[in-house]
């Protein structure tokens, strides 16, 4: 079932038949967001995929109708131009203005002057920008951002912030998980 | 749908793997002239089986690259998320797949009739035979590719999986050169009942996969 906001009730989430967590219950409206924090391996990576629907949990999870997943592998074909990589994802997502939303995409996240060129030549932090890149291309209401800020230089990390303000203003969901400090003002943090 | 099938001709043909295909399985069809020595008669009599023998073999080449890239990647999560189902990935994969790799088998094929002497109508049932019968195994190739993906040594596992099961088209594939249309009609309905069989395996691997 599709919701304007994200709502998980009694969110049971086992791995290798470990209990990470159990009756987890959160409820975000449009703009709103969640952080989620905790140490290495207590299962952050893990509750977003399952809020992204990768493992099935439709019983405890209502989510938007479009989702955009920022997880730890990119997703973008390394011998493709960097915007061709992005637009394929993109067109995926809506058929309309397909390069124009790429365009807008990687201009906030400040890598337009990298659009020819090859993903596999780009950085570590350039390709989580790209990453990021296509999040903000897709459109999508919900954003599930897992360390959106690893290999971010300073003023990367701002435009993160500002991305996410923009996407909330809009009407936007965002989880993200992180050790890092995301500006997500008024977020519900979720300590697993 | 036509996107992902785009995608995947693309990675297909990218990086030489046509050319692959081709090289290997017209080495493949060199080395039984070697083997059983120039006599030209005997050549046209084996060869349309030689040349099913080394597609089959072509066949397993790409296996490894067909769904592991693209669950390392982050690919096919990210298809899933966009409500993709994983037997449409599969189906996908399995049409591009069959683009990327039975036209420069069928190719190559005339090139092999060639070294193997192999006469005109014999050549032209080889190619019917092929037409008819890389669809079938076009969808084993993605069907193991996504079973044996994230094993070690998947490539040696593949080979093990895969070729047991295409035995029967081996078989139909080269009986239809003597047998004709019915032979032909039996190479299809198996092709047909692998086409229809390994999204749904291949989709259960790629699920698995996922989770």
């Amino acid at each position: 079932m599709s919701v304007p906001g994200l709502e998980v009730r009694d969110l049971r989430l086992a791995r290798g038949g470990r209990v990470l967590c159990d009756g987890l219950c959160l409820a975000l409206p449009p703009g709103g967001a969640a952080r989620v924090t905790g140490p290495n391996g207590v299962g952050k990576s893990s509750l977003l995929r399952v809020l992204a629907g990768l493992p099935r949990a439709d019983a405890a999870v209502t989510r938007p109708a479009r989702v955009a997943l920022l997880a730890e592998a990119a997703a973008l074909d390394g011998e493709r131009p960097l915007a061709r990589a992005l637009a394929f994802w993109a067109r995926l997502d809506a058929a309309e203005d397909v390069s124009a939303r790429v365009a807008a995409a990687l201009a906030a996240v400040a890598l337009a002057e990298l659009a020819d060129v090859p993903v596999r030549l780009l950085s570590t932090g350039q390709r989580r920008r790209a990453a990021l890149a296509r999040v903000i291309a897709s459109g999508a209401t919900l954003w599930l951002l897992d360390e959106p800020g690893n290999g971010l230089d300073r003023a990367a990390m701002l435009r993160l912030d500002t991305a996410i303000a923009r996407h909330r203003a809009e009407g936007g969901i965002v989880v993200v998980a992180t050790h890092q400090s995301i500006d997500l003002p008024g977020a519900i943090e979720v300590a697993l | 749908m036509i996107a992902l099938i785009r995608r995947d001709v693309r990675r297909g043909y990218a990086g030489g793997g046509a050319t692959l295909v081709m090289a290997f399985f017209l080495l493949v069809t060199t080395l039984f002239p070697f083997a059983i020595g120039p006599d030209a008669r005997l050549l046209a009599r084996v060869g349309g089986g030689v040349i099913w023998a080394a597609a089959l073999l072509a066949a397993l080449l790409p296996v490894e690259r067909l769904v592991q890239p693209d669950l390392d990647s982050g690919a096919i999560d990210q298809m899933i998320v966009r409500g993709i189902g994983p037997v449409t990935i599969a189906v996908a994969k399995m049409v591009a797949h069959w683009l990327a790799f039975a036209p420069p088998l069928m190719l190559a094929a005339v090139v092999a009739a060639g070294l193997l002497d192999l006469p005109v109508e014999r050549l032209l049932l080889v190619e019917a035979g092929l037409a008819v019968g890389t669809p079938g195994l076009a969808a084993l190739a993605v069907a193991t590719g996504a079973l044996v993906a994230g094993l070690r040594g998947a490539g040696a596992i593949a080979g093990l999986v895969m070729l047991p099961l295409a035995v029967p088209l081996l078989i139909f594939g080269a009986g239809a050169i003597d047998g004709g249309v019915a032979g032909l009609k039996l190479l299809a309905a198996l092709s047909l009942l692998l086409t229809v069989g390994a999204p749904v395996v291949a989709g259960a691997a790629i699920r698995l996969g996922v989770e």
